[in-house]
């Protein structure tokens, strides 16, 4: 008996725990935004976002079909942000070459903004191993000078004289640059292996401007290209930026790659993503790693080299990695992400960002809150007018059923769209569907003759296989409907299972627990108010 | 205490015959209008025109004013979005004619200028810019939610068969499959705008159907044990009877709420909510007259253990000349 009011009172606890739990995130969220809000994330159609609108960036270099460009990009960018998250965002193509991205909410846009506009242009290009660049400096230093560019006025600038140390290679043209000192050789110092310069920090941003005026570019040796390295290389006390000559023609780009996944290596704990190649270019990075083993080879993305270029040890088939050094996971993951969802067949820029309202409009979204509250009071009435108390007991839980279903939104974090909220209302059915059958079984029970004791257990202990099998039948659909489906569906999918979880917490324990207390407060009930 | 159909005795299953027939009367034409038609699908699937406007800001204008005035000019269904600032917006519309599709920009923001003109007043706004847009959905999704439905059915179909019998599981997926097809129909007649939402209704359609059915096969799975002497065909009838008080409350409150969505929730949920109504009926509809008819025929043609089903005919009425409804998804 006592152990019964025990059980009875922890079960009524339970509900109430889970019930504290909602707020929790509230005060969790709040920490970046000042707007107090409940944290739920409402979709675009629900309470608008950000709008974006991208072009294919055209400043370098034309697209000669930005219509086709804006067409492949469009695919790109929304398996990308798919993948950023189950937030249901709007990917549209308006007019010829512009494509629109609405984003719900305002968390995160610039990671968003990020992801969608990084190119991901990946190529694996062999340093200029036998120093053509080197070997061409004089010529463009020359060339420099003829436009006007004067070279450091003073100073120590025997740049190649001071060398690194670890320069093995052959060091022909070095005098003749040193006395000239022109204007990019003085900026310019041999880097550890070949085709590798070192520019220090301070310097990089006229070393930049001068390799890329067009005299340079013209006098570049065939054959060569230069890319900057995305991280500093601290050298002594000083840092440089460091520069590669490659070859121009990639062995491969991105366009190979079938697989990319993020991971950590344990055992220099950096961030690194392994990626699988198609079975034809595998062949192609093949043959070209076996030809050059013993070289370097560059991993350039966007037109970065990312980390210093690894030497070729050995032919590298079909796997391989992109070590990102002490960047953190989450670069790992995002790289991954682009690279698995495919290049942007060109460059996008952002040309507007302006925050748009709900799609839906305030004004349908009004007479939908409107409309739900007729709802609900028509239920309440009917329950209780049909069931009388037992019925207002439903409805009680049903607004715990309420609260849990949005808090384990909330706490999930996922995204609330209108399909969903058909979800929600499909769940709120089953919720009180399950007390419907339950009392329906008590008065079956109590009409049999039954105690009323008796009869309110066999009537719970008799529901339970119908409302188990129906709740697990539909909770599967739901899942498949998540696994298959996508945005929307995925959307509706996930409102529904996590009502129906709530709905089998509320409808069935926490109904069962009120009437123990009843009846354990009136043990001398004879008729039941159902 | 107040009791509806508390026990109640009618011969449902003597009236599946005409069941049949009313179900076929509102799937078949349907299907044959889907043959020489497309579904009137929403901008979201094929696109239409994107327009912005700026309203002066002396005079301010609100969604609802934009929302009155289009549906007024016969733009139904327009997406209407604060752009930026109170007085710019964002419309995308759509002319409902299908042949204007995506190409008719141009006659679009007339029409759009039009209803503005009759409703705010020439003036009173000013269109900035005007542009085609393409589809918000890739096509990828509708296949997408097919194959969805299509994976859970047998996902269905496997936990059934465990939990009650194959049997069981089979009735249950024709019968909700039955329910997609009606929905299909119905939303073919009212040619109503398959939006995202209507998606969204029709996968709850498909999970409420289920469920429907579950809880009368729960009471038929019972009801089996218990009575050892009667034949499926009572059993049936009387699984049916002993559900119909919880079957009139539980669609009686789902059915107040679509009902309350319908008259009051505005032009742009009011396709949803028509779906979700005409859902329910058609849900509870198949659970009584498909789904428990269906494994009638099933346990008539491939008998279970007891092979109670297989005397489910004798001595009552004659064998079935035509079972329209086993017949009807084969067509699809």
């Amino acid at each position: 008996m006592i152990l019964g009011l025990v059980a009875a009172s922890a079960i009524s606890l339970l509900p109430r725990h889970e019930t504290q739990r909602v707020p929790d995130p509230v005060t969790g969220r709040m920490k970046d935004t000042t707007v107090r809000r409940v944290p739920i994330n409402l979709g675009l159609d629900l309470r608008g976002g950000v709008h974006l609108a991208l072009e294919v960036d055209q400043s370098k270099g034309p697209v000669p079909d930005c219509a086709d460009a804006i067409q492949r990009a469009e695919r790109v960018v929304r398996t990308r942000v798919d993948e950023f998250g189950t937030t249901e965002p709007v990917v549209q193509i308006v007019g010829r070459c512009r494509l629109i991205v609405e984003l719900p909410g305002e968390k995160d846009v610039n990671r968003a903004k990020g992801i969608v506009q990084r190119t991901a242009f990946l190529e694996f290009r062999i340093t200029d191993m036998r120093n053509v660049f080197r070997d061409a400096i004089p010529a463009i230093d020359v060339a420099l000078r003829a436009a006007g560019v004067r070279g450091p006025a003073a100073g120590p600038s025997n740049a190649v004289a001071r060398l690194l140390g670890q320069d093995t290679t052959k060091a022909t043209a070095g005098a003749d640059t040193s006395n000239q000192r022109g204007a990019l050789g003085s900026l310019l110092f041999q880097g550890s292996l070949a085709g590798e310069y070192l520019v220090p920090e301070e310097q990089f941003e006229v070393a930049d401007s001068l390799i890329n005026r067009p005299e340079v570019k013209r006098l570049l040796p065939r054959g060569v290209a230069l890319f900057w390295g995305t991280q500093l290389v601290p050298q002594g006390a000083r840092t440089y930026h460091a520069l590669y000559a490659v070859e121009d023609r990639p062995i491969i780009t991105g366009e190979c790659l079938t697989k990319a996944q993020p991971r950590r290596d344990p055992l220099t704990n950096q961030s690194v993503v392994a990626f699988t190649l198609t079975h034809r270019c595998g062949r192609i990075f093949g043959d070209a790693t076996a030809r050059h083993v013993g070289d370097y080879m560059a991993i350039i993305l966007d037109g970065r080299v990312q980390g210093q270029p690894p030497v070729i040890k050995s032919e590298i088939r079909n796997e391989g990695q992109i070590e990102l050094g002490s960047r953190p996971f989450a670069d790992a993951q995002d790289l991954a992400l682009v690279l698995r969802a495919g290049a942007l067949p060109a460059p996008l820029t952002i040309v507007e960002e302006r925050t748009i309202s709900s799609s839906l409009g305030e004004d349908s979204i009004n007479a939908g809150i409107r409309a739900g509250v007729v709802g609900i009071i028509l239920v309440v009435v009917i329950m209780v007018g049909y069931y009388r108390l037992s019925g207002a007991l439903a409805v009680a839980a049903l607004a715990l059923y309420t609260l849990l279903t949005f808090g384990g939104l909330a706490a999930f974090g996922f995204t609330l769209t209108m399909p969903g909220l058909a979800g929600f209302v499909l769940s709120v059915g089953i919720a009180v569907d399950a007390n419907v059958l339950i009392f329906e079984r008590i008065r079956e029970e109590l009409q049999h003759g039954k105690l009323v004791r008796t009869a309110v257990d066999e009537g719970f202990k008799h529901a339970m296989s119908a409302i188990v099998d129906s709740n697990v039948s539909t909770a599967l659909t739901a899942f498949i409907l998540y696994l298959v489906g996508t945005g929307p569906v995925q959307g509706f999918a996930i409102t529904l299972i996590i009502g129906i979880a709530a709905s089998m917490v509320t409808a069935v324990y926490v109904v069962r627990t009120f009437y123990m207390v009843w009846l354990q407060r009136r043990p001398d009930l004879v008729t039941l108010s159902v | 205490m107040l009791r509806l159909f508390a026990n109640a005795n009618y011969d449902f299953i003597k009236w599946r015959r005409w069941a049949y027939g009313l179900t076929a009367i509102m799937i078949v034409p349907g299907l044959v209008m889907l043959l020489s038609t497309r579904l009137n699908y929403s901008i979201e699937f094929t696109g239409g025109t994107r327009i912005q406007i700026a309203t002066p800001k002396a005079k301010p204008v609100t969604t609802a004013d934009l929302r009155a005035a289009l549906d007024a000019g016969g733009l139904r269904g327009a997406e209407i979005q604060q752009y930026g600032a109170d007085t710019a917006f964002q419309i995308r519309a759509r002319l409902s004619a299908p042949a204007a599709g995506a190409g008719g920009t141009e006659e679009t923001a007339q029409a759009v200028a039009r209803a503005l003109d009759a409703r705010l007043g020439a003036g009173q706004y000013k269109i900035v810019h005007y542009e085609a847009v393409g589809p918000k959905v890739g096509k990828e999704l509708q296949g997408k939610a097919f194959l969805a439905i299509f994976f859970s059915f047998i996902v269905t179909l496997v936990y059934l068969a465990i939990r009650f019998e194959w049997r069981f599981g089979l009735a249950a997926v024709l019968a909700t499959f039955h329910d997609i097809l009606t929905t299909v129909a119905f939303i073919k007649y009212l040619n109503l705008e398959v939006s995202l939402v209507v998606v969204g209704a029709v996968l709850t359609i498909v999970g409420y159907s289920l469920n429907d059915t579950i809880i009368i096969f729960d009471r038929v799975r019972e009801n089996l044990r218990k009575y050892r002497r009667q034949n499926l065909y009572e059993i049936l009838n009387l699984s049916i009877n002993e559900t119909l008080p919880r079957s009139i409350l539980t669609h009686g409150t789902t059915m107040a709420t679509t009902l309350a969505l319908v008259f009051l929730a505005g032009e742009v949920i009011r396709p949803f909510a028509l779906v979700m109504t005409f859902g329910i009926f058609t849900g509870t509809f198949s659970s009584i007259y498909i789904a428990a008819p269906v494994l009638m025929l099933i346990e008539k043609r491939w008998p279970g253990q007891d092979a109670r089903g297989a005397r489910a005919f004798t001595g009552r009425a004659p064998e079935p000349a035509a079972p329209a409804v086993s017949r009807a998804p084969a067509k699809v």
